[in-house]
């Protein structure tokens, strides 16, 4: 048991040194702190113990408010900083690089499933290529989980109905512990996983041997159609001989962003919204449209909704009304 | 009885010796009795629950129990810990017991309620006792949705209902507090004469009135979606569970304020006695408290800085669960300047307040770095938290607990307690406690995340000497038990005055008659004012 003893982890992306920083400075700052009062208290104890009789002490001759300014002050300075520090690390840690690869991630009690954007599907086991952000868009499908990956210090939470996204850089090839640490049921503590980072060529060696779907778009795009979703998001909102021929409003370039619905309010279009478009469409009519559009609850699982959505994003705003609804040849995607 | 009681005829223990004397009493220092008793088998109730997981968690292997049952443990030593422990201990033990004694009154303002608020109490505990006994719950003391309310598979609605009941008991003893000090004060007690015991429990009493209908209804809402899945939390219904942990830790992050301010009356109070000094900075002190109160209900986002809260949300959170680290500074500054030049004793209740200090000073800054956000995204949800807040709530409410009972012990029974025991078993209890939650700030760091009942080999040695730590730990909170009640029978008689403290409780006998004092008392000097006891002694 003593054979493996670590008192630090690893650190394997490009935030993990900030966050180290971070907390080497914390540590430094406490144990100073804690040592002066302990050094303090100390000596009073000793100095200052009670001598035989009755005896009381006469400490009147200190100053209050100077000292009470001075240990306030010190206390809220020092605090600033630290949050403004913390802060700054913490916008790092949540702004994704825009060239990010954009992979999949889906909770479920109790196991990780994962898309990348090749295509590949994996449960439990990530990998990914270092030196590469990389971008997760997760959701559960039933209670919170939470996406944590020690060596990397990042963490976010998977909620059902709701989108969140993680990203990070490795910058060392390994094998990394993948937990779940919000608790989620009887096997939360085997909901584990890991991330496995490869250097670029042996992640393109991994890709090529591992069983590759089609690119999660092209999925998505088959299943636009399969599900009949085609009939009525035909192309763009085409008037003819002014009729409209589409039922319901064109997707391309709806991505990202605001649409104006019946009851006069507004709504960005992203990942949530498509979602519950799909999955409870009646509660979210865009302006000039009929609620007609049937709901796939139940008809589709969270992955599919996934591809979905990586398809809708794909989509670009068309050169002409004719343009026909296809899947982009590139799977490059800049959430 | 003890002898010099005797002298002075009846005291409150004294007063009647059936149980229906006892049952129906409305004395808040036979309440406080009561409730004492109540509390400490809770405790215990709790403790059992805490050495179940930490003996599962000797070996990385999921060895000693299911997972399920790993769960149930985890979650039912949170509950009891917490919400019949934690928030009633000192001030319904305390609190009930010193309130009307320092203030110079005869009872708290509506004893029936107080007597009731026993009851309730226990009505409770029953209830939550029920739910235990028939299967335990399984959520975690945060009954976080979607899981509480449709994927739990154990007894969430009867824990809740209990919980629930328990709110109302908080709430008869905060109103009881509320009034007592403003209205039974007596002559010549003004505001800034106050033992700032008062102020930390007027300070919690605020808390507790408007927090505790807070989670009342979350936790209502909870056992309706559970029962009748409304949609409030469910996103399959179109509800949202972050609202859920929105509603919940607006209640719940204040509890932590419930439980450390009334500690930190006992601690200023037993300093300034075993110092012989007034608290430095009383006024600073006392408006700590009050800016801790207040500021303690901004905060409860830091609980939520993963969940997917904006970015701006968690920037107002970080910074203002930051300032509260400063009141808390100040007021450990404080009570070590409060040492110097003191005439400094080594009695079992300044061992216990010393050790409060450091505990306290250890959980504050690691609370602080909590608050830090680029910080706690790697560490939320793992053992730095499960450390941070057992050295907050364990080190310090219960260090304050532990050397309030030690402090007043003498005018609760007339009787001394044997004073190497309690020297040891104070000793055990801090380096216990150190052994047992220190090495778990280095397993969050780590990145074990709480809540797992089994774990990667690596981190077993760190786990191995948590354990070591809370058997110690368990050592030192059961000796007590012992040597307490040996001091009932065989204790030496105490004194009205055993540790030459000031303030009023001390002025009455001890124990102290049924009516508190034997003279209406009436204050003329300042809190702690030392300088007039050696007057008096010369
Ligand atoms: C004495 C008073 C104590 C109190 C008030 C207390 C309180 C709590 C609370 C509220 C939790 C969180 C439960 C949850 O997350 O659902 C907790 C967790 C825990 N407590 Fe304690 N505790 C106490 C003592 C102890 C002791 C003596 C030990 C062991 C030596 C201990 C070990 C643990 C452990 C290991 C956990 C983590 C369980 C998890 O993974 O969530 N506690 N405690
Ligand atoms: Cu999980």
């Amino acid at each position: 048991m003593w054979s493996d003893f670590p008192l630090f982890p690893r650190a394997a992306s490009t935030i993990a040194r900030d966050v180290d920083a971070l907390y080497f400075v914390w540590v430094g700052i406490s144990l100073f702190f804690f040592f002066f009062i302990a050094a303090l208290i100390t000596t009073f104890f000793i100095s200052f113990r009670r001598r035989a009789g009755h005896q009381y002490g006469s400490a009147g001759d200190l100053k209050t408010l100077p000292l009470e300014l001075t240990w306030s002050g010190i206390p809220l300075v020092i605090t600033l900083v630290m949050f403004g520090w913390g802060a700054q690390v913490f916008f790092e840690a949540s702004r994704t690089p825009a060239d990010a690869d954009s992979y999949f991630a889906v909770g479920k009690q109790w196991m990780w499933k994962f898309q990348h954007p090749e295509g590949v599907r994996e449960i439990n086991d990530l990998h990914i290529p270092v030196g590469r952000p990389i971008k997760l868009t997760m959701t559960s499908e039933d209670v919170i989980h939470s996406f944590y990956v020690p060596a990397f210090r990042v963490k976010k939470d998977v909620v059902p109905g709701r989108y969140s996204t993680v990203w990070f850089e490795a910058t060392e090839p390994g094998r990394y512990h993948l937990f779940c640490a919000e608790f989620c049921g009887t096997e939360h503590s085997v909901m584990i996983g890991s991330v496995y980072a490869l250097t670029p060529e042996d992640y393109e060696t991994w890709l090529a041997t591992g069983d590759t779907g089609p690119p999660v778009q092209v999925s998505g795009a088959e299943l636009f159609d399969q599900l009949s979703c085609s009939t009525c998001h035909q192309g763009a909102d085409q008037i003819d001989d002014g009729i409209r021929l589409a039922r319901g409003p064109h997707l391309e370039g709806v991505f990202g962003t605001e649409r104006t619905l019946v009851s006069g309010s507004t709504v960005v279009a992203d990942e949530s919204y498509i979602r519950n478009s799909i999955i409870n469409p009646q509660s979210q009519i865009v302006a000039g449209w009929q609620p007609i559009m049937p709901t796939f609850k139940g008809q589709v699982t969270e992955e599919q909704i996934n591809a979905l959505i990586d398809y809708i994003k794909s989509l670009e705003v068309p050169q002409t009304a004719q343009q026909n609804v296809v899947a982009p040849p590139n799977a490059s995607n800049a959430g | 009885m003890s002898t010099h009681a005797a002298e002075l005829g009846s005291n409150y223990l004294t007063n009647g010796f059936s149980l229906k004397s006892w049952l129906l009493t409305k004395d808040h220092k036979r309440i406080a009795i009561l409730y004492m008793i109540s509390i400490t088998f809770f405790f215990i109730l709790g403790g059992l629950f805490a050495f179940a997981v930490r003996l599962e968690l000797l070996t990385p292997a999921g060895d000693l129990m299911e997972a399920d049952t790993y769960n149930r443990m985890f979650t039912m030593h949170g509950v009891v810990m917490i919400f019949f422990f934690l928030i009633p201990s000192i001030p319904a033990v305390l609190g009930n017991f010193l309130v009307p004694l320092m203030v110079g009154a005869k009872d708290l303002a509506f004893p029936k309620i107080n007597l009731a608020s026993w009851y309730v109490y226990n009505l409770a505990g029953i209830i939550t006792l029920g739910a235990i006994f028939m299967g335990g719950v399984d959520t975690g003391w945060t009954f976080y949705t979607p899981f509480s309310t449709t994927y739990s598979n154990s007894y969430v609605v009867l824990t809740v209902v209990g919980l629930f009941i328990n709110g109302f008991s908080s709430i008869f003893t905060g109103l009881n507090f509320i009034v007592t000090i403003h209205r039974m004060r007596a002559p010549g007690l003004t505001w800034f004469r106050l033992p700032l015991f008062i102020w930390g429990h007027y300070a919690t009493s605020l808390i507790i009135m408007l927090g505790t209908p807070v989670i009342a209804i979350t936790l209502a809402l909870l056992a309706a979606e559970r029962s009748l899945h409304l949609g409030i939390f469910d996103p399959a219904l179109g509800g949202d569970p972050i609202l859920f942990q929105h509603l919940f830790w607006f209640y719940s992050h204040p509890a932590v304020y419930i439980m450390i301010l009334p500690s930190m009356g006992v601690i200023s109070e037993i300093i300034s006695a075993f110092a012989r000094q007034k608290v430095f900075g009383y006024h600073f002190v006392a408006f700590a408290s009050i800016a801790i109160a207040i500021l303690g209900f901004l905060v409860w986002g830091h609980h939520l800085f993963v969940s997917g809260q904006s970015v701006y949300a968690g920037l107002v959170f970080s910074v203002l669960s930051m300032l509260v680290g400063v009141p808390s500074a100040v007021k450990v500054f404080n009570w070590t300047a409060t040492m110097f030049k003191g005439s400094i004793s080594r009695e079992t209740p300044m061992l216990y307040a010393l050790g409060f200090i450091g505990l306290f000073t250890i959980g504050g800054l690691t609370g602080v770095m909590l608050a830090t956000l680029g910080f706690d995204v790697h560490v939320h949800d793992t053992y730095f938290v499960v450390a941070h807040f057992h050295y907050i709530m364990v080190g310090g409410a219960i260090m304050g607990y532990l050397g309030g009972i030690h402090f007043w012990w003498p005018k609760m029974t007339g009787r001394l307690y044997p004073e190497f025991w309690s020297k040891l078993s104070a000793g055990l209890v801090f380096i216990g406690f150190n052994l047992t939650f220190f090495p778990q700030f280095v397993l969050g760091y780590l990145g074990m995340p709480r809540r797992y009942w089994s774990y990667p080999d690596e981190f077993q040695v760190l786990n191995v000497l948590s354990t070591a730590g809370a058997t110690v730990l368990g050592v030192g909170y059961v000796m007590p038990l012992f040597y307490l009640t040996y001091s009932l029978a065989f204790g030496r008689a105490a004194g009205d005055n055993p540790w030459g403290a000031y303030g009023l409780e001390w002025e009455t006998t001890s124990p102290p008659p049924t009516e508190n004092f034997h003279h209406q008392p009436v204050v003329t000097g300042e809190a702690y004012d030392y300088p007039s006891l050696e007057a008096k002694s010369v």
